[in-house]
């Protein structure tokens, strides 16, 4: 088993976009009872070896909190989750990466902070710039590439840097049609190694062409757990119905 | 949940910081020189020729003593307890233990340090003060320094998560230092009931410390580098403890 979640919740303090000194003054002394926000609620499921999981809902529902949660971003407020294995997370592209700095020195340093050593990194640098078809610009600064560039160079290292497991929130639609193509084939050939992901997205057709099966969760909690389709199917017409209303 | 090499991260972490820095910079290192440069000749100016208290002719010497480890200790604190909030985008996507980033930013500031060092020693020999044994001392000061400065930045980086508010804390405190720390005025000038004021604090120490072997070229005192590797090993303790404790609250309230 890769991933387990067993009865996990995870809540936010409500003022969590002013932590300021007068904030927590006014809670010490009593005069503001914030209710925490729940992002999961007794969230229970398990990842397991070469599986695939989509983990579908709305905006807000808490996809990004429970790939935080699998990611190792922070911990469980309530219950337990347990990884075992190397996970690589895809979570918003190119968040580490630096204007100033050239291609190469980015690539240099993502793959430090995903935890290659150094040696393993220059073992994979030809494999990843060729993979991203950067070719002769990698030495140039990022703030000279295009955004699809800086994607490619992402999602390159993520999925190069041979993880167990990947995390990979809504990055297909990643750079031109060619590399989108690219970037499929590698998935589904990193599928067939037999290594598994959590997978969130918002396109249907690819979670049904990527994953088995199929989380769907709705207000911080598990409302079916399934085969893709059947769950699928069920969070379509949910959907169909609350717009005819 | 992350079995990366820590070694091979900080260096990544800490050559950024100096590429964008130096990058950014037309005249690179000099800036490094010019700052205490100026400041020592404003200062000396101002105290021999308009206070005209100071008619030591060492008194630059002195001066550039205490600015040294003072603007390291300003810039690394500044920096480090603003390295958390400045990796948000990176707290928040990628598991990397949340320590070496307020280790790195005080380790990058290092740099600066040693370029500032390497012209304070110049101009000590250049003044006519020669090399001497005691030294071989400096680099377990520095050392001691640097460690206390990493529990700080320890402490406040995470701090800073909770009360936004740390950073004006920090400017102010710094603002006091630079008065309380003898930078431009000698311990011998301090009255003796203040004097404990003096020995709790550890930039001041290291200025005292400084002073003896460079201008003096005594041995430190033993009893205040007890105290200081006390109280930097303690800090660094405090700060690691502090960090731990609060971390996992990062990801909500960033």
């Amino acid at each position: 088993m890769l991933i387990e979640f067993q009865n996990v919740s995870k809540w936010f303090p409500h003022s969590s976009g002013r932590q300021l000194l007068r904030t927590h003054i006014a809670r010490w002394f009593g005069s503001v009872h914030n209710e925490p926000y729940y992002a999961l609620r007794n969230v229970s499921f398990q990842l397991e070896d070469g599986e695939s999981l989509a983990i579908i809902g709305s905006n807000g529902a808490g996809k990004s909190t429970l790939l935080g949660l699998a990611a190792g971003l922070t911990l469980p407020d309530a219950g337990s989750v347990v990884v075992n294995g190397r996970i690589a997370a895809l979570l918003e592209l190119g968040s580490g990466f630096h204007p100033d700095l050239t291609g190469a020195e980015n690539l240099v340093l993502n793959a430090a902070l995903l935890g290659l050593s150094k040696r393993k990194t220059n073992e994979l640098f030809d494999r990843i710039v060729e993979f991203s078809g950067i070719g002769e610009f990698i030495d140039d600064p990022l703030r000279t590439y295009s955004s699809g560039m800086i994607l490619r160079l992402a999602f390159s290292i993520a999925i190069r840097c041979e993880p167990d497991v990947l995390l990979i929130d809504e990055v297909l639609a990643v750079g031109d049609t060619s590399f989108q193509e690219k970037s499929k084939e590698a998935l589904v050939s990193f599928r067939r190694a037999g290594k598994s992901m959590l997978f969130v997205s918002h396109y249907a057709s690819a979670v049904r062409e990527m994953c088995d099966r199929a989380l769907w969760i709705d207000h911080g909690s598990v409302v079916m757990d399934g085969q893709v389709n059947e769950v699928l199917d069920a969070y379509q017409g949910r959907m169909v119905m609350q717009q005819g209303l | 949940m992350w079995h990366g090499d820590y070694l091979f991260l900080i260096r990544n972490l800490v050559e950024k910081d100096f590429k964008v820095r130096y990058r950014n910079m037309s005249l690179g290192v000099l800036w490094s020189l010019l700052n205490p440069l100026i400041m020592m000749g404003l200062l000396t100016f101002i105290f021999t020729k308009i206070f005209a208290q100071a008619h030591d002719k060492n008194f630059p010497l002195a001066v550039l003593c205490g600015l040294v480890p003072l603007n390291f200790f300003t810039l690394a604190w500044g920096t480090g307890a603003s390295s958390i909030l400045e990796n948000a985008a990176l707290i928040k996507r990628v598991p990397v233990p949340r320590q070496v980033f307020p280790i790195a930013s005080v380790l990058s500031n290092c740099l600066h340090l040693l370029i500032q060092i390497a012209l304070l020693l110049t101009i000590i020999v250049a003044f006519g003060r020669g090399v001497n044994i005691h030294w071989l001392w400096l680099p377990l000061l520095w050392g001691l320094e640097i460690l206390f400065v990493m529990g700080l930045a320890l402490a406040f980086s995470a701090l800073n998560v909770y009360v936004r508010d740390t950073r004006y804390v920090i400017e102010s405190t710094n603002t006091v230092l630079f008065w309380l720390v003898p930078v431009f005025y000698s311990f011998s000038l301090i009255p003796d009931r203040f004097r404990g004021l003096y020995q709790i604090n550890p930039v001041a120490a290291l200025v005292l410390m400084m002073r003896n072997i460079l201008l003096d070229g005594q041995a430190p005192l033993a009893s205040t580098l007890v105290r200081l590797a006390i109280v930097s090993f303690g800090m660094f303790g405090i700060g690691m403890f502090i960090f731990a404790k609060l971390k996992n609250g990062f990801y909500s309230r960033l």
